[in-house]
């Protein structure tokens, strides 16, 4: 939901290189109004040069990076009006939790008693009222998380940027905090870029992912269709566990060894691709094979317990293998075959990827 | 969680805890014996003789125990204009050198490690040469024949010699070039380690570079600043040669003063007092600067 004032951000053709390695190579991205967008990719991959060119502390080479119709590519950053968090937080440790929220209020000439209004709200926002008067020494890594939200929020800034926000605490407060900053933004609506590593991370809380690899953007898409249908292999590697098998494509019918694949997306060209099992889309098929599944005979060569589910290794021979996940509940765990090794899988058809193979 | 074998289990760690315990206390003392050396020496070196001193001060040459030359210090004026010149001497040069020191050591923490490094080395160099050599260098470039005044006179830049040796300028000149290192190494260290995306963070949320700098940078560079302010301004009170080459028998501090006591009256107690004065005096001025200090950054914590 974009609030009346949010801001779409669009960056053409953004290029940076130090030296030889070009960092982003010509990156294209339009965020709209209001939206939760996540830049998600490995290190190195470019995604934080990104982040801080947003931000106005990296100097692109080229390109062009328009706030609504404002062109800030050689903005200062204390004039770009863009809140913050930084990844190690960056509270100023010679201040307390109140001062820290209202330096932005302080430098922006705001009279005291709407100051200490407006810190008071952002500090109940963040669910730490009557931290004010508390050292920043004195407060646990989720705290500080919550105070240098509050700072970044609390001037109203146009659009608020996360540089791996979350990636110094421990999973389950992480995990409590995903949930609380969507929510932050679904009630205050300002346009959010969020950089992460995490790819469940970025799945729980976006509107949109941007994959980025190597400086480039690899995908644009909602959580659901990066996950289902990624683009390339490395996006679905980078999402998710997957398998691949690789498939022969002749006369637009692909086939596995001597069996046809049928998928019901885009054609393919003819020559090679990869057909991309996810562990969970896979299921055992007792018997003949069923309509609309494709089905690949093996052995199971591996099982381990990991708690809500079981994690398959099936070994189809000639060196491809599947892993699939069952759960580890009776109707699950009953579904394997005892005795015997031997498991048929299917894969229904609406779940069959096929993806360029890139090599 | 009470189980049959819970006692067993029990009784064994007591046995344990009190060999551990006697672990612990030899681990205790053999890394305390790594300071007895450098213990030995300071008790041998300074203890011992400041004792020494000290007992001294309340005797006469004569050996009878006195006050005497604690009165001296206090009804002769002249002790009282050594002790103000040295506070004044001492203090002048430390605020040169913060003044001097603070945007070299910044311009220094801005740089590249490497950088850095080099110039790091440029501001130990003159730790390379005696004290003795850079004072009377000075001495060469100061006098009134010297490099300096020759040159300033034959550009036209002044007509008359400057006097710039033999008093508090040239007291203070050669001070505050043997002093600069002592400011600038531990600001550069503090400064280093200020987290440069605080200043980012700043910048962010609103703050042109003079008002980070005033409220961000400054701020977390004052123990630095103190550390280094306090090292100079302690070494300063006990400084004697140089005073006493470039300030030509008018900048008369402490240390000169216990020297004549010493080398021309042979007056051990009145010299003994001097430096005890001087000890308390420093302690106190410390204490009083700590103070302040701390009710300083109880201010600056706030609103």
């Amino acid at each position: 939901m974009a609030s009346a004032s949010a801001l779409d951000i669009h960056v053409r053709q953004v290029t940076k290189a130090y030296g030889a390695v070009v960092v982003l190579d010509r990156v294209d991205l339009h965020v709209q109004a209001g939206e939760f967008l996540t830049l998600l990719g490995p290190s190195g991959s470019g995604k934080t040069t990104l982040l801080m060119m947003l931000a106005g502390f990296t100097r692109p080479d080229s390109g062009s990076i328009l706030f609504g119709t404002q062109e800030v590519i050689r903005l200062a950053p204390q004039k770009r009006d863009v809140g913050m968090v930084f990844q190690n937080y960056a509270l100023f440790p010679h201040m307390n939790v109140a001062a820290n929220i209202a330096f932005p209020l302080r430098l922006r000439k705001t009279g005291a008693a709407e100051i200490a209004r407006r810190v008071e709200a952002a500090l109940d926002m963040v669910q730490l009222a009557g931290y004010g008067a508390r050292g920043i020494d004195e407060l646990s890594g989720g705290q500080r998380q919550r105070v240098a939200l509050a700072r970044a929020l609390v001037f109203e800034p146009r659009i608020i940027l996360m540089d791996e926000p979350l990636s110094a605490l421990d999973k389950q407060l992480r995990e409590l905090m995903q949930l609380e900053l969507r929510r932050l933004h679904e009630k205050l609506g300002t346009t959010t870029i969020y950089v992460t590593h995490d790819q469940r991370e970025a799945l729980t809380m976006s509107d949109r992912i941007a994959v980025i690899n190597k400086g480039r953007i690899a995908q644009l898409d909602t959580p659901r269709h990066i996950y289902s249908k990624p683009n390339s292999r490395f996006v679905a590697e980078f999402i998710g566990e997957s398998t691949f098998l690789n498939v022969a494509v002749t006369g637009g019918v692909c086939r596995y060894r001597d069996t046809v694949i049928k998928a019901g997306g885009a054609p393919v060209r003819d020559g090679r691709c990869l057909l991309m099992i996810r562990p969970e889309q896979v299921r055992i098929v007792d018997g003949a094979a069923r309509d609309g599944m494709n089905c690949f005979d093996g052995r199971i060569v591996g099982r381990v317990f990991q708690g809500d589910t079981m994690r398959i290794e099936v070994d189809l021979g000639g060196g491809d293998a599947i892993t699939l996940r069952v759960p580890a509940n009776s109707v699950g765990l009953q579904s394997l075959p005892d005795g015997s090794d031997s498991i048929t899988l299917g894969l229904t058809v609406a779940d069959t990827t096929l993806l360029p193979d890139e090599r | 969680m009470s189980t049959p074998t819970a006692p067993a289990t029990i009784s064994l760690s007591d046995d344990h805890a009190a060999a551990l315990s006697r672990d612990r206390l030899i681990e205790r003392w053999v890394m305390l014996s790594l300071a007895a050396p450098a213990f030995a020496v300071v008790f041998v070196c300074l203890i011992v003789p400041v004792g020494w001193l000290f007992y001294l001060s309340f005797f006469t040459d004569s050996g009878a125990a006195t006050l005497i030359n604690y009165r001296h210090l206090i009804e002769q004026p002249s002790y009282v204009r050594i002790f103000w010149t040295t506070f004044k001497v001492s203090a002048l040069t430390t605020a040169i050198c913060a003044v001097l020191g603070y945007p070299l050591a910044y311009f220094m923490s801005q740089l590249p490690t490497r950088a850095a490094n080099l110039c790091m080395i440029a501001v130990l160099l003159p730790f390379w040469t005696s004290l003795l050599v850079r004072t009377y260098a000075w001495l060469v470039l100061l006098q009134r024949t010297g490099l300096i005044n020759h040159w300033g006179m034959q550009l036209g830049l002044w007509s008359e010699p400057l006097p710039l040796v033999n008093n508090l300028t040239g007291t203070l000149i050669g001070m505050v070039h043997i002093m600069l290192p002592f400011i600038v190494l531990p600001l550069y260290g503090n400064m280093r380690s200020i987290d440069r995306s605080l200043l980012q963070a700043a910048a962010n949320l609103g703050a042109s570079p003079v008002q980070s700098f005033w409220r961000i940078f400054l701020p977390l560079s004052v123990p630095g600043l103190t550390a280094g302010a306090l090292v100079v301004f302690i070494l300063c009170l006990g400084f004697y040669v140089t005073p006493e080459v470039l300030g030509g028998g008018r900048v008369t501090m402490v240390s000169s003063r216990i020297a004549t006591d010493i080398d021309t009256f042979l007056n051990w107690g009145s010299a003994s007092a001097l430096g005890a004065v001087l000890l308390v005096l420093t302690f106190l001025l410390l204490w009083i600067a700590s103070r302040l200090a701390k009710n300083l950054s109880l201010i600056g914590a706030g609103h």
